[in-house]
């Protein structure tokens, strides 16, 4: 390591000298096991995550399937698959997972926000706050696929629901929830929910006990009520934590996959409606297209780029980190 | 920190290409066994079967003599020479048995001696596609020491015919037919038709207008015809003038009766005949064959009655269902045993097969134990002369009398290695039509792109004018 020629231009040539003359004197390297300690990560990481990353973006590019139980290919085909992926229902799926994730999502952060309104609220004094939070987390610890198997059994035509509803006078036959469009997408929607309330509820509960007691105990001196409060102090001071959860939680949207692909049984029916893009990944990976499944990875891949960096974005300015990374940058080029 | 990352970077690439080329020599392990089908000459202390539900593997436990015991799990059974049979058994539904069918034969020649899959179930929906000569995974029977011509010679024609390949040779065989027919229910026959007579019902439903005429009557008086969208498609699809693929074509071909199917299915469900547009195998469909269901029939031949209809309809409730002859004659499922390549054990393997589908003493047996019908055309003739044979689920019909002659209609030399998929597909696409989702157009369309999904080498869907 020390042997290679530090090319920092900006530091003095007498302290380069330094540094090299304390390293070879002394013999003294601990940056050998350093490597030592991380190589089991690399190694792991290089043969199970980046070789299948540079491979599914290799394989995008090519015609590679099974028939039967005959291989096709991999013969280069160029672009062919993103062609032919772009001239399919791609933008139905992206809107159909748009759309199950905006339903479930809206009511998810308002729930979530009144939730950690109520709980930070000192002047409400909620007894058993400890024991309300491990509820309303609890869903998000059971299997996904469970609780839509659960969903679906309750849901049936002749499940519970209909017959309950049949008898309180509701419905004067069975409603088919999984047949109808708003249905089924709101069934999905409200899984999707149930399950991650809770944790946002926490997060948000973090951000506004993060806010001064003194800013509140101010705005109360100055005569401010409970919704100006809210709307004007709590509000604007989480934004960060906000925003943060927006982009997090549309990045798991853009995955969703397991509530959709047990509920409708893989199809996404009613006329593919609730077909994530996940699940069309699905599809083509069931006769094996590495090629077209390829192509399709590699558009989820740009597109949670995309996101990612806007997170990443926000998240440094918002901080004063911004400032730093700057200088940096400014100091490497 | 610079020359850090470079060198990372380096290693990284170094690695990675390493491994790239690693995995580039290691290429595709071939299925076939190439010169010999069977890996050692020895017996294998070992059988892996492979199976997608419970049926074969009690037909083994109950009828293969050599059986000693099974585990309390069911996942394995000794037998009296000390060799283990281990059962593997995936679901069937949405292709999951045949993906994991198809990754283990790919790790076949690489697996270790007692790993490697010896007899793996196929069903007539997808057998094609494991017979199939030049991906060689199916042992021919010959090379097992069976002659399809003399060992299996009292089997029906056309359960051997399905097993050949494309050369005529034999590659699997099965131990039942399953020639399908109409179970009704004798209490509602009774009360809307006045009979319940299998040949006065059968006469009343002789063809789809006389069907259509007494599902109206059904209707009038509160009841059901079907309880399934799906009840009907296999009568109609298994009728078509072609497969659906043709060999060596890449082109789906939708028969002219498949669209009949659609058109039929979709004016008997508006006009009140069928309950539910909810598939198969589902909580609906299991209900409405219960004692309390207001519908009137389903179609299947042997093994739904045994498998399906009897625990479903409980064991406690008393016997009420009656069978006659379908509209049409049919076919629905059939197992087919299949000796894989690679095996070691031979001589379990053919004495497994001559058992449960050569000898007609263990046929006669599992059909009079189960009411399956089984493959031995004298011995199932024999059953239906016999009087005194009564199915006491049937009210005391004897159903080989129905079974055995629609058995000698079946012809199966539509079948294409695409079926499964193609089924599927329809019922799925075409459930949305049923409930008004989409329009016939929509629905096609979904059709095509389940299929240009599910099989990547189909370029071309065709619809009849």
């Amino acid at each position: 390591m020390e042997n290679a020629p530090l090319r920092t231009e900006e530091m003095p040539t007498e302290t380069r000298k330094e540094v090299s003359l304390i390293n070879t004197g002394k013999k003294i390297d601990y940056s050998k096991w350093g490597y030592i300690f991380i190589a089991p990560f690399f190694i792991c990481f290089f043969i199970f995550s980046l070789i299948p990353l540079v491979d599914t973006i290799r394989y995008s590019f090519f015609q590679y399937y099974t028939t039967g139980l005959k291989e096709v290919g991999p013969n280069f085909t160029g672009i062919s698959n993103y062609v032919e992926l772009f001239a399919s229902d791609l933008g139905k799926y992206t809107w159909n997972t748009f759309i199950m994730w905006i339903i479930g999502f809206v009511p998810q952060i308002i729930i979530a926000l009144i939730l950690a309104a109520w709980f930070t609220d000192c002047r409400l004094k909620i007894h058993g706050k400890g024991f309300f939070k491990v509820v309303i987390y609890l869903p998000n610890l059971i299997m996904a696929s469970a609780f839509s198997m659960l969903f679906f059994t309750l849901f049936s035509e002749v499940g519970p629901i209909n017959s309950m509803m049949m008898q309180l006078g509701i419905f004067e036959k069975p409603f088919k929830f999984l047949a109808s469009v708003g249905g089924s997408r709101s069934l999905v929607a409200i899984m999707n929910f149930l399950m991650w309330f809770g944790n946002t509820t926490i997060m948000l509960m973090a951000a506004i006990m993060g806010i001064s007691p003194d800013i509140f105990e101010a705005a109360e001196i100055d005569g401010c009520n409970n919704t100006q409060r809210f709307f004007k102090i709590t509000l604007p001071l989480i934004k960060p934590i906000l925003a943060y959860s927006l982009i997090t939680s549309l990045i798991g949207g853009l995955q969703m996959f397991d509530v959709p692909q047990i509920l409708t049984g893989g199809k996404g029916t009613p006329d593919r409606t609730t077909m994530t893009l996940i699940m069309f990944l699905n599809q083509h990976l069931k006769a094996r297209n590495y090629g077209m499944a390829g192509a399709l990875s590699v558009y989820l891949f740009i597109v949670s780029g995309i996101l990612c960096a806007i997170v990443y974005r926000m998240m440094n300015n918002e901080s004063d980190y911004g400032e730093k990374k700057t200088k940096k940058k400014g100091e490497k080029s | 920190m610079k020359n850090k990352q470079v060198i990372a970077l380096l290693m990284s690439v170094l690695m990675g290409a390493g491994v790239l080329t690693g995995c580039g020599s290691a290429s595709m392990a071939s299925t076939g066994a190439g010169g010999s089908y069977f890996s050692s000459d020895e017996e294998g202390k070992v059988i892996n079967i492979w199976t997608w539900n419970e049926e074969f593997r009690n037909r083994v436990t109950d009828y293969y003599p050599e059986v000693k015991e099974t585990s309390s799990d069911g996942t394995v059974t000794t037998l009296k020479d000390g060799t283990e049979i281990h059962w593997t058994i995936n679901p069937n539904q949405d292709g999951v048995y045949q993906d994991k069918l198809d990754e283990a034969l790919k790790q076949q020649a690489s697996a270790d001696q007692d790993d490697k899959i010896d007899i793996f179930l196929a069903e007539t929906d997808y057998l094609v596609k494991y017979i199939d000569k030049d991906i060689d995974v199916a042992i021919p029977l010959k090379e097992l020491g069976i002659d399809p011509e003399s060992d299996l010679s009292d089997q029906y024609k056309y359960t051997k015919d399905a097993a050949c390949d494309a050369d005529g040779v034999q590659r699997a065989t099965s131990w039942q037919g399953c020639p399908g027919v109409f179970i009704y229910r004798r209490d509602i026959a009774r009360e809307v038709f006045g009979t319940d007579d299998p040949d006065e019902v059968h006469a009343l439903i002789a063809d789809w207008d006389k069907y259509n005429e007494a599902a109206e009557k059904l209707k009038e008086a509160g009841y059901y015809m079907n309880s399934s969208t799906i009840d009907t498609q296999r009568v109609y699809t298994n009728n078509t003038k072609a497969p659906w693929v043709e060999k060596g074509s890449t082109t789906v071909k939708v028969d002219e009766n498949v669209v009949k199917w659609i058109k039929d299915t979709k004016e008997n469900l508006d006009k009140g005949y069928i309950h539910t547009t909810d598939g198969q195998w589902a909580d609906t469909w299991n209900k409405d064959q219960g004692a309390d269901s207001k519908v009137f029939g389903f179609f299947g031949p042997a093994w739904f009655v045994d498998f399906t209809l009897t625990p479903n309809y409980g064991e406690s409730a008393e016997p009420n269902w009656g069978i006659c002859e379908s509209p049409q004659a049919y076919n629905w499922g059939g197992s087919f045993i299949v000796g894989c390549s690679g095996t070691d054990n031979k001589e379990h393997i053919k004495d497994i097969m001559l058992s449960l589908t050569g000898n007609k003493d263990v046929l006669l047996d599992i059909a009079k134990g189960t009411g399956d019908f089984t493959n031995t055309q004298s011995g199932m003739k024999e059953l239906s002369e016999d009087d005194s044979f009564e199915s006491e689920f049937l009210c005391g019909q004897n159903p080989y009398k129905i079974y055995a002659p629609a058995a000698e209609n079946i012809v199966m030399d539509k079948l294409s290695p695409y079926d499964q998929g193609c089924v599927e597909a329809l019922g799925n696409s075409f459930g949305d039509y049923f409930n008004d989702k989409v329009d016939f157009e929509k629905a096609k369309e979904n059709f095509e792109t389940t299929i240009k999904e599910r099989y990547p080498d189909i370029t071309e869907v065709v619809w009849p004018e």
